[in-house]
């Protein structure tokens, strides 16, 4: 019988472990079949109506022109950087859209909660509307907003000093260039090393000492400090680079286009409701027992929260709030329906240039997937981070 | 929800079994029992359902020629809708049989989309749509401005082309939707809109205020619109070529919806040949011999057509131009029928 366990005489189709095994090398075959079916299949259908296949396109001239562009483009670029174009664009409404709708979205959590009657009815009233109106529906209502509402650029409105709003787009002032502002940069990231570098020895002195220290306000002083010294050192350079109406359109300062603002309210509106309710929920999970608990040994009110509360519900926020992210991502795609040139748009164009939609296809996935992953990736570490740590 | 129909398509086109070309697409049509044709669906005069939702305009009547001579009944056919991004990919997955999509034949279109385009049913060029109040008299003043452009077409590569050919600097607002984009347009959103000439009529014509639009007089392109099909079915290829210049020549000799039943009795041979008293011609493509006689009894000939969707007394008031017979010095021309 001693042999029978050790598995000598048993048949490899009785034994769980190996049929395992056995199982996942057979699918393992028919899913590798599958594909190799897909793609040759594909290929020669392609070979049959002659169409043309592979990436070479990439290469060639794109002789399209883009509305927005991060990056200089002209109509003599490439595909490859008509493409590049279009995932920039994509990249910088989804992080704006992300950074600015976890605010929101905290906020109107908050508010959600709040002991004030009007407040938690206003914030509940917004969520509801929010969630419940389809996310293109409210792009084309931004957009239209926009071009219905706003004057033409030669009566554009002109709230405050270097401001101008008309259905072109919102032109704002911008300071001149000047070399002062390169070091006042390298003056706040010296800035954010040292807050960091202070907060790590605060930490360890109080773990050791029981000593706290004033971390927030000496780090606040030297993130807006620094860059002021360094403005002061230069002598103060004010000149302003001021929007002016040349032509049909404003020159100078910067112009965001009523697609990119229509598609970032649309976006980050939108999400923001439904990162409220994950906020909520997230606070909710903490047991009032323990807001009472820390008040009752003699913790302030901003302690509490930033020691009991937040890294309780940070746990239950972190995971949702991803989805939300890629959401965020993902529905920053319905830009094509507004004209915004994100990827997708781009890409589409560039398949219907050069008819190679499965290539066209692969790269917007490839795109996304590569979005997404590094969002999951560097939320998955942040949230370890927010784990629960037993010492 | 675009980028979902597309990528269904590409789906399709990468499931489609090879065994599936082997029938011809006559086979196909016959076998199911109607057209399948692609269309714009947003252009006035070219393919748009009126307010009964009938499909009237230029691109339906040739579709509707295409059903006449295959089945002897103009009303066998079905339109799909597709926007510009769609419309190569649903021919090439077999979505539809033929596209009367006011398509720009190009040599790139022709050979690497593997399509082939029949017969040149309208003769277009690319044109400029401003709001009289901007005050520019001509395209070169239009350095700076910012253009409304339909995505993935011909379009959009000629304006390129364009303004840097002329050293200018412009701003391109790229929507799908063609509604959408004539919204932004006339609301301001743009400077000007460019489009194929006869577009830009038929947008302007359901423009709010139209006389407040004007067209620039440049015409930067020259843009032969014609059916499309598929690359490697020779058959169907032939049909729908010649059922485009059935329209032609029924035009050219005078045949018209009305007095098609008397010319059966004339004595030209031409007449006698093209509507089937002498047979032969029908049979050569594979169809009755009665093809083109019924495309005229039921649809017209090219100049009913075009008078009907897009002439004088429509709203979109096109003269014939280039699109008048080659005999009053137009381009419309039919290969000899015998």
């Amino acid at each position: 019988m001693a042999t029978d366990v050790a598995g000598e005489n048993i048949p490899f189709w009785l034994d769980p472990k190996k049929r395992a095994v056995v199982f996942q090398i057979l699918v393992f075959c028919l899913v590798g079949l599958l594909a190799y079916y897909l793609v040759s299949n594909t290929l020669t259908n392609l070979k049959r109506q002659s169409i043309a296949t592979g990436f070479g396109f990439l290469e060639k001239e794109a002789s399209f022109e883009i509305g927005e562009s991060m990056i200089p483009y002209s109509s003599a670029d490439t595909y490859a950087r008509a493409l590049l174009v279009g995932a920039l664009n994509t990249l910088k409404v989804s992080f704006i859209g992300i950074v600015l709708s976890v605010l929101l979205g905290t906020i109107i959590g908050i508010a959600r909660l709040s002991s004030n009657w009007l407040v938690a009815r206003l914030a509940g009233l917004y969520i509801e509307v929010m969630q419940d109106i389809p996310v293109l529906l409210q792009l084309f209502f931004w957009y239209a907003i926009f071009y219905e509402t706003l004057p033409s650029p030669r009566q554009a409105l002109h709230p405050f000093a270097g401001v101008f709003l008309c259905n072109r787009g919102v032109a704002v002032a911008v300071p001149s260039a000047h070399p002062a502002y390169k070091w006042m940069l390298a003056a706040f990231l010296a800035a954010c090393v040292l807050t960091w570098l202070m907060r790590r020895w605060a930490r360890r002195r109080q773990e050791e000492r029981g000593l706290i220290f004033p971390v927030f306000r000496v780090g606040l002083a030297m993130l807006l400090g620094f860059p002021l010294i360094v403005w002061w050192a230069f002598g103060m350079p004010h000149a302003m680079n001021v929007p002016k109406l040349v032509g049909f359109n404003f020159k100078g300062g910067i112009t965001f286009s009523p697609e990119f603002i229509a598609l970032l309210m649309g976006l980050v509106l939108y999400t923001a409701a439904f990162v409220a309710e994950v906020v909520r929920a997230g606070i909710q999970s903490v047991n009032k027992g323990q807001t009472e608990a820390a008040l009752a040994i003699g913790l302030k009110q901003s302690q509490v929260l930033n020691l009991v509360i937040l890294p309780q519900a940070l746990r239950v926020i972190i995971p949702p709030l991803t989805s939300q992210m890629l959401n965020l991502t993902k529905n920053s795609s319905l830009a094509v329906a507004i004209g915004f040139p994100d990827f997708v748009s781009v890409a589409n164009t560039t398949i219907n240039q050069t008819g190679q939609s499965i290539e066209g296809v692969a790269l917007i996935m490839a795109v996304y997937l590569f979005f997404s992953l590094s969002t999951s990736v560097f939320m998955n570490w942040y949230n370890q981070k927010a784990a629960l740590v037993e010492r | 929800m675009k980028s979902l129909k597309l990528a269904v398509l590409v789906t399709v086109a990468l499931f489609a079994v090879s065994t599936l070309a082997m029938a011809g697409t006559l086979q196909d049509v016959r076998a199911k029992g109607f057209v399948q044709v692609g269309v714009n669906g947003g252009v006035f005069g070219f393919s748009m359902p009126d307010k009964k939702g009938v499909w009237k305009g230029l691109d339906v009547d040739t579709a509707k020629a295409i059903a006449a001579a295959v089945f002897g009944d103009a009303n066998k056919v079905k339109f799909v809708p597709l926007t510009a991004v769609q419309r190569l990919p649903a021919l090439q997955s077999k979505e539809i049989d033929v596209l009367c999509r006011n398509t720009t034949a190009t040599l790139t279109r022709d050979t690497t989309n593997g399509l082939n385009f029949t017969h040149v049913n309208f003769y277009d060029g690319q044109g400029f749509l401003v709001p009289k109040k901007l005050g520019v008299k001509s395209a070169k003043e239009l350095d700076g401005a910012t253009v409304c452009v339909l995505p993935g077409t011909t379009t959009e590569l000629n304006a390129a082309d364009y303004f840097r050919s002329h050293g200018m600097k412009w701003k391109p607002v790229v929507i799908e939707q063609t509604s959408e984009l004539n919204k932004a347009f006339f609301a301001g959103r743009c400077d000007c809109l460019t489009s194929d000439s006869s577009q830009l009529a038929a947008q302007r014509s359901v423009a709010p205020n139209p006389d407040d639009y004007v067209l620039l007089p440049e015409i930067i392109s020259k843009e032969p619109l014609a059916p499309v099909v598929r690359h490697g079915d020779d058959q169907w290829y032939d049909i729908v070529n010649w059922t485009v210049m059935a329209l032609i020549q029924a035009e050219e000799l005078g045949i018209t919806s009305k007095n098609v039943d008397e010319k059966l009795k004339s004595k030209d041979p031409r007449v006698k040949r093209f509507l089937g008293v002498t047979p032969g011609l029908g049979k050569a493509l594979g169809l009755d011999d009665k093809w083109a006689y019924n495309i005229v009894k039921q649809v017209g000939n090219y100049g009913e057509i075009f008078d009907r969707n897009v002439g004088p007394n429509t709203p979109l008031k096109l003269e014939r131009g280039l699109n008048a017979l080659w005999t009053k010095g137009g381009l419309m021309y039919a290969w000899p029928f015998r």
